[in-house]
C-alpha cells in the first residue's frame, strides 16, 4: 500500500433507522491506488460512496478524502479534487453533451477548452452537440466519465463505471484509470463486472451486508481463504500414475486418467509443487496452472458462510 | 455569485430548451392582449383609459394563473431532480446548497420576469400604440408587472418549499395543487365566511387586515386594485381602500417577505437533507 492514504475510513458506521447499512467499515485506498469495492445489490456500497462524498453523515467513524472529513462539507460543496460517476449517471435531457460538460467545468472552474479534447477521448466528439436525450444508456455514461475525469481530480469515485460501456470503450476506460494511477491519482471503483476488475485493481473489498469481511490484493485473500491452486499435469502415455507416487505431499490428487493428473494445493505450495514437476520431466511434457480468480474470491468472502 | 449565475443560466437554458419560457410568455401575452384589445371596451363611459381597465382585469386574473405557473415551475425543482438523480451529481462538484436553491430560484424567477416583460410589456406597446394609456395608467401597469413578478417568486419560492419537503414528486405536484386553491380560493372564501357569520362584528378591522396581509394573493390585490384611484374605482375596491390605508411600502415588503421566508426555509430543510 503507498505509505500516504487519499482515502481512509476508520470504522465507520451508517444506519438508516433501524437498519445498519455499514457496521465499523475500516479501508484505506493510497495514492496511486486502485481500489474495487465489490458486494451483493444492498452491501453498501453506494452509501459508502456518498459518505465520502459527504452527501450523508456517518453515525460513527472517521473518514478522510484528500486529508479532509467530508462530513464538514455536508451541504458546503465538495472541493474540486474528486471526481465522481454516479450508477446510472442521469444529466438534463434537453442540453447536448458538449453544454452539460461545460456546465460542470464553469461549476468546478475548470476551463472549458478542456471540455472538447475530454469529449473526444471518451469517443463522444462527433455526438457532442446533439442532445442528451438522443444518448443510448453506454453514451451517457461515457459523458458521466468525461465529467468524472474534469479537471484531472486526485480522487475517483466510480460507482458501476462500465455498466453499458462496448468491450473496446471499457479497455478505454482502463486505460485512462491506469493513467491516472501513473499521475499518482487514486481510484475507488464498485463493481460487479469481476473479471474485468480483476487485472485492473490493485486491492479489493468485499462487503457484505455492511460489513467489511475482506480487504487485500487478490493473492492475499485466496490465500487467507484457503482457496487451492488447480494444477494440470500431462504426462507421457501411461505415466500418469507413476508421477503420481514420485510427487510428493502437499497437494491433493483431484482426478488421474492415461496422460493427465489434476492436482490442487494452496497457492503457498504452488512453486514448490511445479519445481517438483519440472524434475519428473520427461515423464511430465506439460503443467497448467489454474489459480483461483476474483470471482472464486468473491464467492467465497461473500457467502453467508464466509467470514465476519 | 459564480455558482449562482451558472446555476440560474443552466436553469434559463432548460427552460429555453424544454419551452416553458416561450409557452410561458405566449400564455401570458395571450392573456394581456385578449384583455387590452377586448375588455378595454367600457372606458368611454366611465373616463378611464383602456391601459386602467387592462390594469383591475388583469390583475384579477393573473392572481389565479401567475401562483399556477410559478408552481408549476418550481415544485419539481429539487425533488423531480432526486428522482431523476442529476441532483446527486450536481452536489459533488464545488457548489455549497444554498447556491444550488439560490441559482435555480434566480434562474426560474428570471424567466417568469423575461415572461412578463414580453407578454404584459407587450400588451402594454399595443394599448400605447392604439393610444389607450396615460401617464397614470402606465404607472399602475408597471406596478402591474412588477408585483406580479413578486407574486410569481413568491410561489416559486413556496414551489421550492414544498419540492424540498416531500420525498416524492407528485407528492409536490399534490401538494403544489392544494397550496393553489387554499391561497388563490379558498384563503377568501373562508375571509368571507368569517366575516358573514361575524355578525356581532366581535372581529376588530385590524385583524381582518392583518388577515389579508397574511396571503401573498391578497397583498397583490390590495397593490394592484386600490393603487391608483381610475383602477380601484373600476375594481370597486376605491372605498376598501381609502379604509385600510396600507403604506405601499408595508405591502411591498411583505410580498418579499412571502419570497425570502420560503426560500430561507428551503435552504435550511435542503441544507440538512441526506441523500
Amino acid at each position: 500500500m503507498a505509505s500516504k492514504a487519499s482515502i481512509e475510513l476508520d470504522r465507520v458506521s451508517k444506519r438508516y433507522g433501524a437498519h445498519e447499512v455499514l457496521h465499523e467499515v475500516s479501508l484505506a485506498v493510497g495514492q496511486a491506488e486502485c481500489v474495487a469495492l465489490l458486494g451483493h445489490n444492498g452491501a453498501g456500497k453506494t452509501t459508502l460512496m456518498k459518505l465520502l462524498l459527504g452527501l450523508t453523515r456517518p453515525c460513527g467513524g472517521q473518514i478522510h478524502v484528500n486529508g479532509t472529513d467530508p462530513t464538514h462539507l455536508l451541504g458546503k460543496g465538495l472541493g474540486a479534487d474528486i471526481g465522481f460517476l454516479p450508477e446510472n449517471v442521469m444529466f438534463h435531457t434537453a442540453m447536448s453533451g458538449r453544454e452539460v460538460l461545460r456546465f460542470y467545468a464553469r461549476l468546478k472552474g475548470v476551463a472549458v477548452g478542456t471540455c472538447d479534447r475530454l469529449l473526444a477521448e471518451v469517443g463522444l466528439d462527433e455526438a457532442a452537440r446533439r442532445r442528451v436525450s438522443t444518448y443510448s444508456k453506454g453514451m451517457r455514461q461515457r459523458l458521466g466519465l468525461a465529467q468524472a475525469l474534469l479537471g484531472t481530480p486526485h480522487v475517483l469515485l466510480l460507482d458501476e463505471p462500465t455498466t453499458g460501456l462496448d468491450p473496446v470503450l471499457r479497455e478505454t476506460f482502463y486505460r485512462r484509470v491506469r493513467q491516472h494511477q501513473e499521475e499518482g491519482g487514486c481510484a475507488l471503483i464498485s463493481s460487479h463486472a469481476l473479471t474485468e476488475i480483476e487485472a485492473r485493481s490493485d486491492r479489493v473489498a468485499i462487503l457484505r451486508q455492511g460489513r467489511l469481511v475482506a480487504f487485500g490484493s487478490l493473492a492475499e485473500l485466496r490465500e487467507k481463504a484457503g482457496l487451492l491452486v488447480r494444477i494440470r499435469v500431462v504426462t507421457g502415455d501411461g505415466e500418469a500414475s507413476g508421477v503420481a507416487e514420485r510427487i510428493g505431499g502437499g497437494l491433493h490428487l483431484d482426478h488421474i486418467n492415461n496422460q493427465t493428473l489434476e492436482l490442487s494445493c494452496l497457492g503457498g505450495d504452488k512453486l514448490d509443487i511445479v519445481s517438483r514437476l519440472a524434475e519428473l520431466r520427461p515423464a511430465v511434457r506439460d503443467v497448467e496452472i489454474h489459480a483461483p480468480g476474483l470471482g472464486e474470491v468473491y464467492a467465497y468472502y461473500s457467502a453467508g458462510d464466509g467470514p465476519q | 455569485m459564480r455558482a449562482l449565475v451558472i446555476l440560474a443560466g443552466n436553469e434559463i437554458r432548460d427552460g429555453l430548451r424544454n419551452r416553458w419560457v416561450a409557452a410561458i410568455i405566449l400564455l401570458l401575452a395571450a392573456l394581456a392582449l385578449s384583455l387590452a384589445l377586448l375588455g378595454s371596451a367600457p372606458s368611454g363611459t366611465v373616463k378611464a383609459t383602456p391601459m386602467s381597465i387592462t390594469v383591475a382585469s388583469l390583475a384579477s386574473l393573473t392572481v389565479y394563473l401567475l401562483p399556477l405557473i410559478a408552481l408549476m415551475l418550481a415544485f419539481d425543482a429539487l425533488v423531480g431532480e432526486l428522482e431523476r438523480g442529476t441532483l446527486l451529481l450536481l452536489l459533488t462538484y464545488p457548489v455549497a446548497r444554498w447556491q444550488v436553491v439560490v441559482g435555480k430560484f434566480l434562474g426560474h424567477s428570471l424567466i417568469l420576469l423575461a415572461a412578463l416583460l414580453v407578454g404584459y410589456g407587450g400588451a402594454g406597446l399595443v394599448l400605447q400604440f392604439t393610444g389607450g394609456a396615460d401617464a397614470e395608467s402606465w404607472t399602475a401597469y408597471l406596478v402591474l408587472m412588477a408585483s406580479s413578478w413578486l407574486l410569481g417568486s413568491a410561489f416559486i419560492a413556496l414551489g421550492y418549499l414544498v419540492s424540498a419537503l416531500v420525498r416524492e414528486r407528485a407528492t409536490a405536484a399534490g401538494v403544489s395543487v392544494a397550496l393553489w386553491l387554499l391561497f388563490v380560493v379558498l384563503y377568501d372564501l373562508g375571509l368571507l365566511g368569517l366575516l358573514l357569520a361575524d355578525t356581532q362584528q366581535r372581529l376588530s378591522p385590524d385583524l381582518v387586515a392583518a388577515l389579508l396581509l397574511a396571503n401573498p394573493t391578497d397583498i397583490y390585490r390590495i397593490i394592484n386594485l386600490t393603487g391608483t384611484e381610475a383602477v380601484s374605482l373600476l375594481a370597486g375596491m376605491a372605498e376598501a381602500g381609502r379604509m385600510a390605508g396600507f403604506q405601499p411600502v408595508l405591502l411591498v415588503a411583505l410580498l418579499l417577505g412571502w419570497v425570502a421566508v420560503p426560500l430561507g426555509l428551503t435552504v435550511v430543510r435542503f441544507q440538512r437533507k441526506e441523500l
